[in-house]
C-alpha cells in the first residue's frame, strides 16, 4: 500500500493527465453519439448570456439583409391568403396543429463535422425536445437540449442528423444526412434505383415525423449516383437555406406531439 | 505574485472570449479557423507548479468545448500539449531553459517559432482527429489540421509581438 501511495506521490503530473486526457476523451466519445451531450453545453445560463450579448452587437450588422427576407416571406403570405378563395377568418380560438415560436440565433457553425446552433429561447418559453427549427426559406434542424432561457439545436449539417424527407414529384422517401463535406450539400439516402430523378428536383419533408410538417421545402437535387451495391440513390441535395447566414428563425411545435409520441410508446 | 495570479486569470479569459466570439466565427475560405487560445498554453511562465498547470490548460480547453459544443476535443488536445510542453521546451531552447531563465519575449525568433510551430501541430492533429473520428479521413485530418495550423502559428506569433514588453 505505502508503495502504491509513493507510486502516486512520484508520478502526480502523469497521473493527473491520463485522468484528465480520459475524463476528456470520454466527453468527446459521449459528444459523438446523438442525444448522449447530457453534459454541459452551450444552452447553459453562461455561455448563452456570453453569445447573447455578442449577438446584441453584432444584430446591428445584418439588419438591412434581416428586413428584406423578412419583407419577402410577408409578401409571399399575405399572397397566399389574398388568393385562398374562401379566406380563413382569423379567430383566436382557432386551434392550430403547429404552433411557430420566433426566435434568434445565438451562435451557428458549419465548418465542423458535427454543428450545433444556439438559440435565445428556452423552457420558460415552452421549448422542449425534438422541436423542429425552419427558416422562412428551409429546414435548420431539430431541437435536441434545453435550459431555462436557452436551446441548443441539432443542425443538418450535423453527421447525427437524419431527417426524413420525399420528393416533391413522386413521394418517394428518404432519409437526409449530411457527409460533413459542403456547408451547401446534404445527402439524401435510401430512394431506390427505379425512381426517377432528374436534376432540378425539389426535396421536402416527408411529415412521417412529429417534428416537421409535411412539405416544407429543403433544396433541390444538385447531383445523383448509385451507391456501392447499385440499388439505391445516393442524392447531393443543394439547400434552399443558407446555412452559413442565419439569424431569424421560428421553431415548430407540433401540438399533438404527445399524443404521437403516446402512440408509439404503446406501439412498442 | 499576486501580479502574476492577476495576469493568468485575465489572460485565460481574454483568449476564451477572443476564441470564441472572434476566431472561431473567420471560417477563412468556409472552414479555416484557427485556434489561438493555445496562446495561453504556450506562453504560459515557465516556472511554474506542474499539476496547477495541467489543470489549467485542461479547464480552458474545457471550457472552449462548451462554448463550440465540441465534446471535450480541445480539452484533450491541451492538456496533451500542457504535459509534453517541457519536452519541446527542452528541445527549442535547449540550454537556456536548464537554467529555468527563459523569457519569451527574449528568445530568438526561430527558436520561437519552432517551438510554436511544434506545439500547435501536435494540438491541432489531436483536435481534428478527435473532431473528424473516422480512420478512412486522415487526408481530410491531415488537411484541416494543416491549413487550421499554419492560421493559428500566424497569428500567435503576431500577438506574441504585440503583446511583450520590449526590454530596450
Amino acid at each position: 500500500m505505502q508503495q502504491l501511495f509513493n507510486f502516486f506521490i512520484k508520478n502526480k503530473t502523469f497521473v493527473l493527465f491520463l485522468l484528465l486526457l480520459s475524463c476528456a476523451l470520454s466527453l468527446t466519445i459521449q459528444s459523438h453519439e446523438y442525444h448522449r451531450s447530457k453534459f454541459l453545453n452551450s444552452s447553459n445560463q453562461i455561455t448563452g448570456s456570453i453569445y447573447g450579448t455578442y449577438n446584441g452587437i453584432t444584430q446591428y450588422f445584418n439588419l438591412k439583409k434581416e428586413n428584406q427576407i423578412l419583407l419577402e416571406e410577408n409578401k409571399r403570405m399575405k399572397m397566399t391568403v389574398f388568393s385562398q378563395e374562401n379566406a380563413v377568418p382569423i379567430d383566436t380560438l382557432l386551434e392550430y396543429k403547429y404552433e411557430l415560436y420566433s426566435s434568434l440565433v445565438y451562435k451557428n457553425s458549419y465548418a465542423l463535422p458535427n454543428n450545433y446552433l444556439t438559440l435565445n429561447k428556452g423552457q420558460i418559453d415552452h421549448i422542449e425536445e425534438d422541436y423542429g427549427v425552419i427558416t422562412s426559406k428551409g429546414i435548420v434542424g431539430i431541437v435536441d437540449q434545453t435550459s431555462k432561457n436557452y436551446s441548443r439545436v441539432l443542425s443538418i449539417l450535423n453527421t447525427n442528423s437524419r431527417i426524413n424527407v420525399k420528393l416533391k414529384k413522386t413521394n418517394y422517401f428518404g432519409i437526409l444526412s449530411w457527409d460533413g463535406k459542403s456547408p451547401e450539400i446534404t445527402q439524401l439516402k435510401d430512394i431506390q434505383d427505379l425512381v426517377k430523378l432528374s436534376i432540378g428536383d425539389t426535396i421536402v419533408t416527408s411529415g412521417y415525423s412529429s417534428t416537421f410538417p409535411p412539405n416544407m421545402p429543403v433544396g433541390t437535387i444538385d447531383s445523383y449516383r448509385l451507391n456501392d451495391t447499385e440499388d439505391l440513390y445516393i442524392i447531393d441535395v443543394k439547400l434552399f437555406n443558407d446555412m452559413k447566414n442565419l439569424e431569424h428563425v421560428y421553431i415548430i411545435k407540433n401540438t399533438d406531439i404527445n399524443e404521437l409520441k403516446a402512440l408509439n410508446i404503446s406501439d412498442e | 505574485m499576486n501580479n502574476i495570479v492577476l495576469k493568468i486569470i485575465l489572460s485565460f479569459i481574454g483568449v476564451t472570449l477572443l476564441q470564441v466570439l472572434v476566431c472561431s466565427n473567420i471560417n477563412f475560405m468556409g472552414h479555416i479557423n484557427p485556434f489561438v487560445y493555445v496562446i495561453f498554453i504556450l506562453l504560459y511562465p515557465v516556472i511554474n507548479n506542474r499539476l496547477l498547470f495541467i489543470f489549467l490548460s485542461f479547464l480552458l480547453g474545457y471550457t472552449i468545448d462548451i462554448f463550440l459544443d465540441s465534446g471535450g476535443v480541445h480539452a484533450a488536445a491541451s492538456v496533451t500539449i500542457a504535459y509534453i510542453r517541457p519536452l519541446f521546451l527542452k528541445f527549442s531552447f535547449g540550454a537556456a531553459y536548464d537554467y529555468q531563465s527563459i523569457k519569451f519575449s527574449n528568445t530568438d525568433f526561430s527558436r520561437r517559432l519552432i517551438y510554436f510551430l511544434l506545439l500547435i501541430v501536435i494540438h491541432h492533429l489531436i483536435v481534428f482527429s478527435l473532431v473528424i473520428f473516422d480512420k478512412t479521413k486522415t487526408v481530410l485530418i491531415l488537411q484541416q489540421a494543416l491549413h487550421s495550423s499554419i492560421f493559428t502559428l500566424i497569428l500567435c506569433l503576431l500577438f506574441n509581438s504585440l503583446f511583450s514588453k520590449k526590454e530596450a
